[in-house]
C-alpha cells in the first residue's frame, strides 16, 4: 500500500514528500521511546515508550491505518500522558565549556545552520510548489550536513541524541496542537458552535460585522485569560463567535482567523494561568513579585490588542 | 441544546484550574462526542481522521533533530557574543537590542534557551552591569524592575516573532480551524497578516521599556547625577 502510494504517478510530489517528512517524524519518536524504553535510569521507561512509540505509528503511518484504529492509538497515548508515567530518561547532557569552545572558533557562522530552517521554509513557501513543511524538511537537512561539516564530532546519532533530550523535556504536551486540532473539529461536528452562536446571539446583534470583530478579539483576549493558552481559547471561540459573528458576514478569514490568535497572545501576557511565560520566569530570576512580569505587560498588551482591533476593522 | 456546551464548559475550568491539559482535552473530548450524538465510534473516527489530518503540527518534532545540536556547537554562547557587541549604555538599552535580536530571530523559529537559559546568565548580567559601569550601585527597585522587563520582553518578542516563521504550530492551528469551518487559508499569507503586528508590539516594547527605564534612573538615583555621569563618561548620548 505504501510501495503504492510512492509510485503512483497522479500523486503530487509535494505530498509524497510530505509523508516522507511524517517518516522522519515518525522516526525520531520513535527514537525516542526505543531509548526510554530501554534506559535503566528513567523509572518510568514503560510508559514513556508507550507514548513516543504509539505517537511514532500515527505519526509516520497514518495514512494508511483506518481512522478508528488511528483514534484508539491517540487515545492509548494520552493514558501513560495523564498518569505522568511520560519522563525524560538519560541522554548525554551538553557541557558548557565544549559549546564555549565551539562557539569562540565559529565565532558567528553557527548562524548560518541555525537561520537555514526558517529561511528555506521561506523560499519553499514563495518559489516552490512543495509548500513551507517541505521546506522546513529540507532547511533541517541543510542544517544537519552543515553542523556535520564544521564540526566532525557532529554524526548521525549526535543529531538524534540530542533531538531524544529536546523531545524528553517537551514530553507529551508535543501531542497538544494536534489533540487540540482534533477538539475543535470534535465540536465542529457536534455542533457546538451552532449552540454558543445561539446564545452569544442573544446578547450581541448579529449581521454587524463590526460588532462581531470587537467581540471576537476581546473575547479571544479574555478567553485565553481565563485558560492560560491561546491555542485552547481559538478552538472554542473561532467556532462560536468568529464563524458565525464575523466569518459568515464574509469578512477575511486569513486576516480575522490569524489576527484572533495574536488577541489571545495578548491574553496570555496577562493572566497568571500561563505559569510557563509569566510565573516560572519570577521564581527562575528570583523576583519578589509574583505578578512582577505581568505587571510590565500589561499595558503594553492593551495597545497591542487595541491595534490589532482596528487592523482587523480596517482590512476586513 | 445546552448539554452540547459541556465540554467547553470542561475545557474552560479545566484550564483555569490547572488540571492535566491532556485531560482536559480527552474529556472535552468524549463528552462533546457522547452529548453531541457522534458516540464512540463517530469519537474514535473524528479524532484518528483530524490527529491524522493535522500531523503537520508535529514539525517542530523534526526541528528538534537541529536544535539541540545547536545548542551544543554554541548556538548560545555565539547569540550572547553577538548582543554583546552592541554598546548598550543602560539597562534598557541592553533589554532593548535583546528585544530586537529576538523578534528577528524568532521569526526563524530560533531561540536562544529562554529565561533559564539566556536571561538570567546572559542578559541580567548585561543590564546591570550597564548601570554600575555609570558608577552606581542597582537599586533593588530597579532590579526587580529590570528583571519583568527582560521576561517581558522575552515574551512579547517571542509571541509575536514566531507567528512570522512559516510552518510555526500556531498558523497551522489556525489554517486547521478555518479548514474545519470550510475556509482555506495558506501559510505564507498567514506569516505576512501579522507583519506590521509584530514590528509594532516590538516598538510598543521598546518604547515602553526605555521610557520606565528612564524615570526609574532618574527617580533612583536622581536625575542630576545620572545626567552628569553620562555627560562625563558619554558626552554623545544625551546630546
Amino acid at each position: 500500500m505504501i510501495n503504492f502510494f510512492f509510485s503512483d504517478p497522479k500523486i503530487t510530489i509535494a505530498a509524497k514528500l510530505l509523508e516522507l517528512l511524517f517518516f522522519l517524524m515518525g522516526f525520531v519518536c520513535f527514537y525516542t521511546g526505543i531509548k526510554n524504553l530501554t534506559d535503566r535510569e528513567n523509572k518510568a521507561n514503560l510508559g514513556t515508550g508507550v507514548f513516543w512509540i504509539a505517537l511514532s505509528i500515527v505519526l509516520a503511518f497514518g495514512r494508511w491505518i483506518p481512522n478508528l484504529i488511528n483514534g484508539i492509538l491517540v487515545l492509548v497515548m494520552t493514558l501513560p500522558a495523564i498518569l505522568r508515567q511520560v519522563k525524560p530518561g538519560k541522554s548525554i547532557p551538553v557541557d558548557p565549556a565544549y559549546s564555549e569552545a565551539w562557539s569562540k572558533k565559529f565565532n558567528m557562522a553557527i548562524f548560518i545552520p541555525a537561520l537555514s530552517i526558517g529561511i528555506f521554509a521561506l523560499l519553499f513557501a514563495i518559489f516552490t510548489k512543495l509548500g513551507a513543511l517541505v521546506g522546513i524538511g529540507f532547511g533541517v537537512i541543510v542544517a544537519i550536513v552543515t553542523l556535520m561539516l564544521m564540526n566532525r564530532d557532529n554524526k548521525v546519532p549526535t543529531f538524534f541524541n540530542d533531538a531524544r533530550r529536546m523531545l524528553d523535556i517537551v514530553g507529551p504536551l508535543s501531542m497538544l496542537p494536534m489533540l487540540l486540532a482534533s477538539l475543535g473539529a470534535i465540536f465542529t461536528k457536534a455542533g457546538v458552535g451552532v449552540v454558543i452562536a445561539k446564545y452569544v446571539g442573544m446578547i450581541i446583534p448579529q449581521g454587524n460585522v463590526n460588532i462581531g470583530i470587537v467581540v471576537f478579539a476581546i473575547a479571544m483576549a479574555l478567553f485565553t485569560m481565563v485558560m492560560g493558552n491561546a491555542f485552547a481559547a481559538i478552538t472554542v471561540i473561532t467556532v462560536g463567535i468568529g464563524a458565525p459573528f464575523v466569518l459568515a458576514l464574509g469578512a477575511n478569514p486569513t486576516v480575522i482567523g490569524m489576527l484572533a490568535l495574536t488577541c489571545g497572545y495578548c491574553g496570555t501576557l496577562c493572566t497568571p494561568m500561563a505559569a510557563n511565560f509569566n510565573i516560572v520566569p519570577v521564581a527562575l530570576l528570583d523576583m519578589k513579585d509574583r505578578f512582577g512580569v505581568i505587571k510590565r505587560q500589561w499595558i503594553p498588551a492593551m495597545f497591542i490588542l487595541a491595534f490589532q482591533i482596528v487592523y482587523m476593522l480596517a482590512f476586513k | 441544546m445546552l448539554i452540547k456546551l459541556l465540554g467547553v464548559l470542561i475545557v474552560i475550568l479545566g484550564f483555569a484550574f490547572k488540571l492535566d491539559s491532556i485531560l482536559i482535552i480527552v474529556l472535552a473530548m468524549i463528552v462533546t462526542a457522547l452529548t453531541g450524538g457522534l458516540g464512540v465510534n463517530g469519537l474514535l473516527e473524528t479524532l484518528g481522521q483530524s490527529f491524522v489530518a493535522n500531523r503537520s503540527m508535529g514539525i517542530f518534532i523534526v526541528t528538534l533533530l537541529v536544535v539541540g545540536t545547536l545548542e551544543r556547537n554554541g548556538l548560545r554562547e555565539s547569540a550572547a557574543r553577538l548582543i554583546a557587541k552592541v554598546k548598550s549604555a543602560t539597562a534598557g538599552k541592553v533589554i532593548s537590542t535583546y528585544a530586537v535580536m529576538r523578534v528577528i530571530f524568532a521569526a526563524f523559529n530560533v531561540s536562544f534557551g529562554g529565561v533559564a537559559g539566556f536571561v538570567r546568565p546572559v542578559i541580567m548580567p548585561m543590564a546591570l552591569g550597564a548601570i554600575k559601569a555609570k558608577g552606581l550601585e542597582p537599586n533593588p527597585e530597579h532590579t526587580e524592575a529590570i528583571k519583568g522587563f527582560a521576561a517581558g520582553s522575552e515574551n512579547v518578542t517571542w509571541f509575536f516573532g514566531q507567528v512570522l516563521f512559516v510552518g510555526g504550530s500556531g498558523a497551522l492551528l489556525v489554517q486547521s480551524t478555518l479548514k474545519n469551518l470550510g475556509y482555506e487559508v495558506n501559510l505564507v499569507d498567514l506569516a505576512k497578516v501579522e507583519i506590521p503586528v509584530a514590528i509594532f508590539a516590538t516598538v510598543v516594547y521598546i518604547v515602553y521599556t526605555l521610557i520606565s527605564d528612564h524615570q526609574m534612573m532618574k527617580k533612583y538615583y536622581g536625575g542630576d547625577q545620572v545626567s552628569a555621569v553620562n555627560k562625563s563618561e558619554n558626552p554623545k548620548v544625551e546630546a
